[in-house]
């Protein structure tokens, strides 16, 4: 059988029991990304001799019997907004940044080293994060490994078709307003955004601080536990790090195969309304009717201000601390300088003319205005109003239920090209996602299906803040009773 | 709400970023699209409620005020487009008298 095929579990167990090698697990992803990184373009860059010596180092170091770590020898893939000190640009997919070098390693990519995972490459994105379809990359899009005229979402896309099309068997992502769910559904893959504070953010470039978390992306709910339990817990560095007197880090893996019962599963009637596809509705449908038949009770719920208005929220409030963020791009301390400029300011704005794209320069422009005198309260104050509703609204909803179900994305994955003239129309694919991102708390996309075309859909299963442990459970229930991860995408087909 | 030629040239000076005129013409429209979707905020009486702008409680973090390692200031100016040993280097911010 291939390598790529390995789960990361399973690749971890044959590593531990010496059935599989570092070296070898490493050249099966090298060969993979050299072959299908061409069509589906997930990776901005690679680094196979460095991924080749530290694979033989962790040969070496399984060989001596030592305890190399939870991720020992497995391959792995870092979105490329996370800093690695390795050599390897940290680009955010801005021109602004081309060519950066981080100076640190971001807080993840340390506990990935120090679990005795490879890096093998840095992974696409929507610049800076900006995007839902990953065509907003300053460099290339990236496609759908399912069905390559297509988006692979976004803002993480090149880290779930990386996944995907097993290049890796597991990658990091950032989500913002469901940068890692919305492309995992799109991709077929799992993609989890935890809690605000389980996963320190040092070392992640900032797009909208109070909303930004990293997580894990994995075909099966086991390897997205298993790259969760590597990277959370507290870091000093990250003052909104959750401590973990407060929240320890529960074992993920250990608990994984119980099941959750009783189970009351919340159903937001504005999830399931106008805009939603008919083949997404149904498959997800169907795996709730699994659900029911694992004993679930499904439950109505009520998110008034979750949908259009969590959207509106977003855009405010996103854009508005992006436009703080990302003043730190000046041509003074990182990166890009225009060369042709009369003066300071104008050195600065031609700058940022050059170095960002079009979507930057909107979201920065909006946040600006946003924050400006005369429009703060009727913007920027009034949205945190309501995400402050938007928070009670879950609050009250997990009084009752222990989750909350529904699609990830309205629509399985659209054409490349199709969304990009009207910034808001792509602003939309996050109608269901944004509203966790808002309130803190922990979400997760599982495939729960293919539309006619053979397209993927995402389940969305949302549960408080710090529920991860029963939040995989359940998650994994329904995983059990299905096969969905064992399909591969066309593009893999003729592997070996 | 729609916003004009002059108020997109505005928040593009606030924002530090250049534009082209065919960039404002476009911006404009977007922009003023967006905003117009925003308003639907409006709709929401929200008259006493409090704002949140962190979903979870935050603290200040405090350590002991003792000197420790930090990063390295030759690495720190290192990804500067230009530096010069540990100071980034910049254009001159300071008129020297000689133009008007």
């Amino acid at each position: 059988m291939d390598v790529t095929d390995l789960t990361a579990c399973r690749m971890r167990d044959a590593l531990r029991a010496r059935d599989l090698s570092a070296a070898d697990a490493a050249e099966a992803c090298i060969e993979a990304i050299d072959r299908l990184n061409p069509k589906v373009k997930a990776f901005l860059s690679t680094d196979a001799p460095r991924a080749r010596r530290r694979a033989a180092e962790i040969d070496k170091r399984l060989d001596a019997g030592e305890d190399v770590g939870l991720l020992a020898g497995v391959p792995v893939a870092v979105k490329d907004n996370m800093c690695t000190d390795d050599g390897q640009p940290t680009t955010c997919a801005s021109r602004i940044l081309q060519n950066w070098r981080a100076p640190y390693n971001a807080h993840v990519v340390e506990r990935l080293l120090a679990e005795g995972a490879v890096i093998v490459g840095k992974t696409n994105l929507d610049e800076f994060a900006m995007g839902s379809s990953t065509e907003n990359s300053g460099f290339e899009a990236t496609r759908n490994p399912w069905d390559l005229d297509r988006v692979p979402g976004g803002s993480s896309g090149g880290s779930a078709a990386a996944v995907a099309a097993r290049m890796t068997p597991i990658a990091l992502g950032s989500d913002t307003g469901g940068s890692i769910r919305q492309p995992a559904a799109l991709c077929g893959v799992v993609g989890m955004k935890p809690t605000y504070g389980r996963v320190s953010r040092y070392g992640l470039v900032a797009f909208a601080s109070s909303l930004d978390q990293i997580g894990p992306f994995g075909r099966t709910v086991e390897d997205a536990a298993l790259l969760l339990q590597a990277t959370a817990g507290h870091d000093e560095r990250d003052s909104t790090s959750v401590s973990e007197t407060d929240e320890p880090v529960p074992d993920y893996l250990a608990t994984l195969d119980e099941p959750v019962a009783p189970l009351r599963i919340g159903l937001p009637r504005e999830f399931f309304g106008e805009g939603l596809d008919p083949e997404v509705e149904r498959a997800v449908r169907d795996a709730l009717a699994v659900y029911e038949g694992l004993g679930a009770e499904l439950v109505d719920v009520d998110l008034p201000h979750s949908t259009d208005y969590a959207i509106a929220t977003y855009y405010i409030v996103a854009t508005s601390e992006a436009s703080s963020n990302l003043a730190r791009y000046d041509g003074v301390h990182y990166g890009h300088r225009s060369s042709d400029h009369t003066d300071m300011i104008d050195m600065y704005m031609r700058t940022r003319e050059e170095g960002f794209g079009d979507e930057v320069k909107r979201r920065i422009m909006l946040g600006t205005y946003a924050l400006s005198a005369g429009y703060y309260d009727a913007y920027y104050k009034k949205a945190l109003q309501v995400r402050r509703l938007i928070r009670r609204d879950f609050d009250e909803a997990f009084e009752t239920v222990d989750c909350i179900m529904g699609p990830t994305s309205p629509t399985a994955a659209f054409r490349m090209g199709e969304k990009t003239a009207d910034p808001l129309t792509m602003y939309l694919s996050d109608v269901y996602t944004a509203s966790a991102n808002l309130a803190a708390i922990a979400g997760i996309s599982v495939p729960c299906g293919f539309t006619e075309a053979g397209l993927p859909v995402g389940l969305q299963i949302l549960s408080g803040v710090f529920t991860e442990e029963r939040l995989l459970r359940i998650a994994r229930m329904y995983e059990r009773e299905t096969d969905w991860a064992s399909r591969a995408p066309p593009v893999c087909e003729g592997a070996s | 709400m729609a916003l004009s030629r002059d108020e997109v040239l505005k928040v593009g000076t606030l924002s530090r970023i250049r534009l082209t005129d065919e960039e404002v013409e476009r911006f404009a429209g977007q922009l003023s699209s967006i905003l117009d979707y925003v308003d639907k905020l409006k709709e929401l009486d929200t008259r006493g409620v409090e704002p949140l702008a962190h979903a979870l409680p935050i603290h200040n973090v405090l350590r002991d005020d003792e000197p420790r390692p930090g990063l390295d200031p030759q690495k720190a100016v290192g990804g500067a487009p230009d530096s010069t040993d540990t100071l980034f280097r910049v254009p001159r911010v300071i008129d020297d008298g000689s133009s008007a």
